[in-house]
């Protein structure tokens, strides 16, 4: 097992740098700079805040150097927030974008998985039909435009919910920036679990032990979950694409101070440490994802784990 | 259409909300497609005595007009038709690289087929999200250039499911016959495995569109995408999501139209997959 895990992890080191360096060379070969304004400044202090910022020296150069820095988890300066480096703003911001998208992952598989095992087991019900319509629709609808829906129904008309902004410790103001982002996961982990549950249901071990007396919902917990969820564990590293990018948006139209505008406001500004510190973390918690799926995979069907 | 699509055909018209999804995607391309023409307002006319003006019969702006006073129905029908052209134009991208890819790594197997699939697995391992954003950075706003990034980025899973069915079709006899007749491997891949995988290759195409949509809409969200005055779907929620409190309706006609564009194209794809592949439906 832990083998296993090494060899996965050691997988995930050369897809990072292979990241680290595509996005090095992409973001550098965008016409313009991070110093170019409307008014274009004076040569010689071009000069100096190109030399300040290493930008005078060959490509290879600044890419060996900013490699060496990143090994020593030093990700430099912002080129545009000129007092902050990019550890300090990504710092500052990722607690409130790691909290958003954690609260809506974890929705979206507690409610996900319950709602999927409950149509699995009403089966051709109208339950099962009317969850099922209500799983294309969440699918369907992107949270960018369920977010300022949902705004304006519990946030202008009934009151209940403030529509943006944000306030530290607050749970009020996650609230639907949360569900916007965890609906279309939520839906499509309700299917997966539905079609997963119901192809177990039918095989014969599960006839065994309903036979065999078993009240229901020890069979559905003990024998049935296992491998129902398979599906669904494939489908974490996706959902957590999917609330990554969706959360990029939200961030934006709840005016949460997270790390999502970085990103887009990054590439626009040429602020290139900023934009590659953005792409390592998000790189990094997708690729710990698919690790963590990886392993669950394991624990879920022993078969996993001998089949090399 | 032959014998082969009658059953399938029978199975998707007995499927109502597939049949209603089919009509109200029928209805709403038609829209985009004709509305703007039959329109008397054009896109980007400015009507200065109603701005801002809400839906309604009072005026001549039935679904009520933007800050700039132009008409809101005209520009969604008009955005749409932008998010339907690119939907259509990235999905024919998408559709071609990933069926050769596919085809080929499936057909010829062995060790190129191991070295094709595991390039495609370290690049979904990738946040394609970003190349994306950097493509569009990079390339500057040409509508052109994102069709073709963001066809160039969802064939991953297009050339997965090929490669697994040519893999099977590889196996039967009239390949077998065919290679004994002397044909040409690019001409075995072209006349004998491609028409073979077509059915689950429709299937996927056509939830293919739908997320191409979405994604061309998210890209205008960030202001990445389509520029002014031209709009997509996109860039008018952008807009509306400004206004909710003032004038929730800038957000609400496109919202909606998009709402219900996806759903319909949605459900209609999974329609047309349980008609296609009676084995999955259940």
């Amino acid at each position: 097992m832990t083998r296993y895990f090494l060899m996965r992890l050691g997988g995930a080191i050369p897809t990072l740098f292979v990241i680290v360096t595509l996005t090095f060379f992409l973001i550098r070969a965008a016409p313009g700079g991070p110093f170019d304004r409307e008014q274009s400044l004076p040569p010689q202090i071009m000069a100096n805040l190109q030399n300040a910022y290493g930008l005078d020296q060959p490509i290879w150069v600044q890419y060996a150097r900013y490699v060496r820095a990143l090994g020593h988890g030093d990700f430099g300066p912002s080129f545009k927030y000129k007092d902050f480096t990019v550890t300090e703003l990504i710092g500052q911001g990722l607690p409130v974008t790691l909290e958003l998208g954690t609260v809506a992952l974890s929705l979206a598989l507690a409610l996900g998985i319950s709602i999927g095992i409950f149509a699995a087991l009403r089966h051709n019900s109208p339950a099962d039909y009317a969850t099922m319509s209500l799983a294309v629709v969440g699918i369907a609808i992107p949270s960018f435009v369920a977010l300022p829906f949902l705004g304006l129904v519990f946030g202008i008309y009934l009151h209940w919910l403030p529509v943006a902004g944000w306030e530290p410790d607050s749970i009020r103001h996650l609230v639907l920036p949360v569900v916007a982002l965890a609906l279309p996961p939520l839906a499509y982990i309700a299917r997966l679990t539905r079609a997963g549950m119901l192809e177990v249901l039918h095989s014969r071990f599960i006839r065994t032990a309903i036979a065999k007396g078993l009240p229901l919902h020890t069979v559905i917990a003990r024998h049935a979950l296992r491998p129902a969820l398979v599906p669904v564990v494939g489908y974490l590293a996706p959902a957590v694409a999917s609330i990554m990018t969706g959360s990029l948006v939200v961030e934006s139209i709840a005016g949460l101070p997270g790390v999502g505008r970085y990103l887009v406001q990054g590439a626009l500004n040429r602020d290139y440490t900023l934009v590659m510190g953005m792409v390592i973390i998000y790189s990094a918690v997708l690729i710990g994802m698919g690790l963590v799926a990886d392993l669950l995979y394991a624990w879920l069907d022993p078969r996993v784990r001998f089949a090399r | 259409m032959s014998g082969l699509w009658r059953e399938p055909g029978r199975r998707l018209r007995a499927n109502t909300g597939a049949v209603i999804a089919l009509g109200i995607v029928v209805i709403l391309v038609s829209m985009a497609l004709v509305g703007p023409w039959l329109s008397p307002y054009d896109i980007e006319a400015l009507d200065w005595s109603h701005v801002a003006a809400w839906p309604g019969m009072a005026h001549a702006h039935w679904f009520g007009t933007d800050r700039l006073g132009r008409d809101l129905f005209v520009r969604t029908l008009d955005g749409a038709r932008v998010s339907l052209a690119v939907g259509l134009v990235a999905s024919a991208v998408s559709l071609s690289v990933g069926v050769s890819y596919g085809a080929v790594a499936g057909y010829l197997g062995g060790r190129t087929d191991r070295l094709m699939m595991r390039i495609i697995e370290i690049l979904s391992g990738l946040p394609l999200i970003f190349f994306v954003i950097f493509l569009t950075v990079i390339l500057g706003r040409s509508e052109t250039l994102l069709f073709v990034s963001i066809g160039a980025v969802g064939w991953l899973t297009m050339a997965r499911i090929v490669r697994g069915r040519t893999l099977s079709i590889r196996q039967q006899e009239f390949i077998e016959a065919a290679v004994a007749s002397g044909a040409s491997t690019a001409r075995i891949i072209v006349k004998h495995v491609v028409p073979n995988v077509l059915g689950p290759v429709i299937v996927y195409a056509t939830l293919t569109v739908p997320q191409i949509i979405l994604f061309e809409s998210f890209l205008s969200f960030l202001g990445l995408g389509i520029q002014e005055p031209r709009a997509s779907l996109g860039t008018l929620i952008a807009q509306g999501a400004g206004e909710m409190e003032a004038a929730p309706w800038i957000l609400l006609v496109p919202g909606g139209f998009l709402a219900l564009l996806l759903l319909s194209l949605n459900i209609l794809g999974d329609g047309l997959r349980d008609a296609l592949d009676a084995k999955e439906s259940g």
